[in-house]
């Protein structure tokens, strides 16, 4: 049974070598050179190297890892996730699933988002009546989805725990906020487009709610600098930390 | 009509301006701004309150006086130094930043079940102590924003006998940096388990002259009983968890539904109450307090001795810590160890502490039930020695949106009483 599993996975078009190559090769460059040196020239003769991020995980069924209790319902909570949107006939909403570290995380359009909120709420089968709010990550070498909107789903019904997880393009920060099925979102919300300038179209009130009013950019975005002095202590100077040497 | 004239301005400016237009206008409305420098706001939280005669129509919350960017400074240290940041997050559960933050390092690095058991043992227990601590403040807080100093004086007398077991085990009375990725920073000194017993013996004592002080109190029964009333689906809708949901008559408990550091080994109860008010959110904090000591006590018992910090050199921070004449510092037998005896040792102490060590690319939401509800982190690893991003769900920051859904309708002096009961940290709701 499980080495029929394993040949399925093994022999699934985005695990066939070619296509892992060319997928890999077509991700953007992370980085370049060994160690990270951008002041100086390297001298490590790897200048030539290029570090490519990941390419995107798609991890296929069964979701159930029967080694990892952690992982227990995924397999339940993925079927019944699917018929509910089957049934509204949006089974497109999900681009990936993606199982990790014992968590699971279903990749979503954007534009499908406010529906999936719903399901997720009122389907008596999933009933995640608890949000965590959202969380803003911001990957700026991902081209068209530098913005990741993050949210946690808790099922107190059925004691089951999801990650959701949207993305949007640094043009169109837009995603949809899901304040009208998750009011508790309102805070997490506004957190999200102070920090990382994520428009949640539909917000009863997006402002800033962190930082000042008047505050100019996004701070917890990648291309925000930390800021700050240089600091001498004992006669050396220590640089700010955003210009200390960085192990990559 | 004329919106702009049925209500007075009182955000700023001279009191006796305000008193004379609101005694020669016909408006009935006021703006009051309260905070963010008042002395019952718990801190720097402003509150925007309009004002019917005594009834508070509309009750807006306005947060980031506190805000430090902690969690961008984050991302330029390594995954060691974050305890250091997130220890200060909700100053009053220190300890509970710490475990919430390194149970997603090491989740991340898949070494979760290899964390010693002393090292589970010794978090569990200094995360209930904590507990304990943090209910004190909210009850002394609380009692003092009524009016009540004696509540305060005693809740703070209190919580002092639980700063000296910290104080003893970690060095510091708040801002620990103690748990750390791994493990914890050091084994408990001597003395540390004596420290504790004392504490076991004199606790419920204490406990129990806070009971007789406020239980039956008629003074504190009027001031809470039915006051900031939230029924479950408002909590529900709002993501309301902890005390403050229990008191709505939810058994929800993260170290029973999700459990994490062993807590399916201690034996304990969840206090409920279907109060939905105040007081309600009053008595489960206290009946929690009695079962903190329950599991501290447990946690002695379990106290095997053995390592404290996990076996592996590529992650397990190497220092072990000695008391020299001029305080705590590196242990002169790790120093000969390093410099004299091992060439590996000193490598690994290196590049541990320069660079740190490496995480796994990924992300991991681990969340742990604190003093005041569900303490999330989301750590993001780009695969580095530094997190790419971490994220701190911090529950006061979430039940702070409920103070509109408690206060409006009811008088201002009730206001004070709602928030006083939800019991916000800003460190934590600024980060």
């Amino acid at each position: 049974m499980s080495n029929e599993y394993e040949r399925d996975r093994d022999e699934a078009a985005e695990n066939l070598p070619d296509q892992r190559g060319r997928e890999r090769l077509a991700a953007p460059i992370k980085r370049t050179g060994m160690f990270g040196a951008s002041t100086t020239g390297d001298t490590s003769g790897f200048g030539g190297l290029r570090v490519r991020g990941s390419a995107p995980v798609h991890s296929s069924r069964p979701f159930t890892d029967p080694d990892d209790p952690r992982t227990a319902d995924f397999d339940r909570v993925a079927d019944d996730l699917e018929a509910a949107l089957n049934a509204l006939e949006r089974a497109d909403e999900v681009e990936r699933v993606e199982v990790a570290f014992g968590e699971i995380t279903f990749h979503v359009r954007r534009e499908g988002l406010l529906e999936l909120a719903r399901v997720l709420r009122d389907d008596p089968a999933l009933r995640y009546e608890l949000c965590t709010g959202v969380i803003g990550v911001h990957y700026p070498d991902q081209a068209g989805r530098e913005l990741h909107a993050v949210y946690h789903f808790r099922s107190i019904t059925h004691n089951s725990e999801i990650r959701v997880e949207t993305t949007c393009p640094d043009a169109d920060p837009h995603v949809p906020s899901i304040v009208s099925v998750y009011p508790t979102n309102d805070w997490h919300e506004r957190e999200a487009w102070d920090f990382f300038g994520i428009v949640f179209d539909d917000h009863p009130s997006l402002t800033r709610i962190q930082m000042p009013d008047d505050w100019d950019g996004h701070p917890q975005r990648k291309d925000y600098p930390l800021g700050g002095v240089p600091v001498e202590y004992r006669g050396a100077t220590v640089p700010p930390p955003d210009e200390r040497r960085d192990y990559k | 009509m004329t919106v702009t004239e049925d209500y007075i301005d009182a955000s700023g400016g001279d009191w006796d301006d305000v008193v004379e237009k609101a005694q020669g206008s016909s408006a009935e409305r006021l703006v009051v701004n309260m905070g963010p420098q008042h002395p019952s706001t718990h801190g720097v939280l402003r509150l925007i309150l309009t004002l019917d005669g005594e009834t508070c129509t509309e009750a807006r919350v306005g947060i980031g006086y506190l805000h430090t960017g902690i969690e961008k400074n984050l991302e330029y240290r390594t995954w060691t130094q974050g305890t250091t940041f997130v220890t200060r997050m909700d100053y009053l559960t220190p300890l509970f930043n710490e475990t919430a933050y390194c149970l997603a390092v090491e989740k991340l690095l898949g070494i979760t079940d290899r964390i010693p058991e002393r090292a589970s043992v010794i978090r569990v227990m200094l995360m209930e102590l904590n507990r304990m601590a943090s209910h004190f403040v909210a009850m002394a807080t609380f009692g003092m924003e009524l009016g009540a100093t004696t509540i305060m004086t005693n809740g703070f007398r209190e919580r002092e006998m639980i700063l000296d077991v910290f104080e003893l085990i970690t060095g510091l009375r708040m801002n620990h940096a103690f748990i750390r990725p791994g493990g914890v920073a050091q084994d408990l000194p001597p003395g540390a388990v004596g420290k504790v017993r004392e504490l076991l013996k004199e606790m419920p004592e204490r406990i129990k002259i806070m009971r007789k002080l406020l239980d039956e109190n008629p003074l504190y029964l009027a001031r809470t009983k039915d006051v900031a009333y939230l029924n479950l689906p408002g909590c529900m809708a709002l993501g309301i968890t902890g005390p403050l949901v229990r008191a709505s008559g939810l058994a929800w408990d993260l170290r029973k539904s999700k459990p994490y550091c062993g807590y399916e080994n201690y034996e304990f109860d969840v206090p409920v109450s279907d109060g939905g008010d105040v007081y309600a959110r009053y008595r489960v904090r206290m009946a929690e307090m009695e079962e903190s000591l329950k599991i501290v006590e447990q946690c002695l018992d379990k106290l095997e001795p053995g390592p404290v910090m996990i076996e592996d050199a590529k992650i397990g921070w190497p220092a072990k810590l000695a008391l020299g004449p001029d305080g705590l510092g590196n242990s002169p037998d790790h120093i000969a160890h390093i410099m004299s005896g091992s060439m590996e040792a000193l490598i690994h102490h290196f590049k541990l502490v320069t660079e740190g060590f490496r995480v796994p690319a990924g992300q991991a939401y681990v969340a742990v039930e604190s003093a005041k509800g569900e303490l999330g982190c989301h750590a993001v690893s780009d695969g580095g020695t530094r997190p790419y991003r971490v994220h701190f769900r911090d529950p006061s920051f979430t039940h702070l949106q409920a103070v509109a859904a408690m206060c409006e309708g009811g008088t201002v002096a009730d206001v004070i009483a709602a928030v006083a009961s939800i019991d916000p940290v800003m460190g934590g709701v600024d980060r």
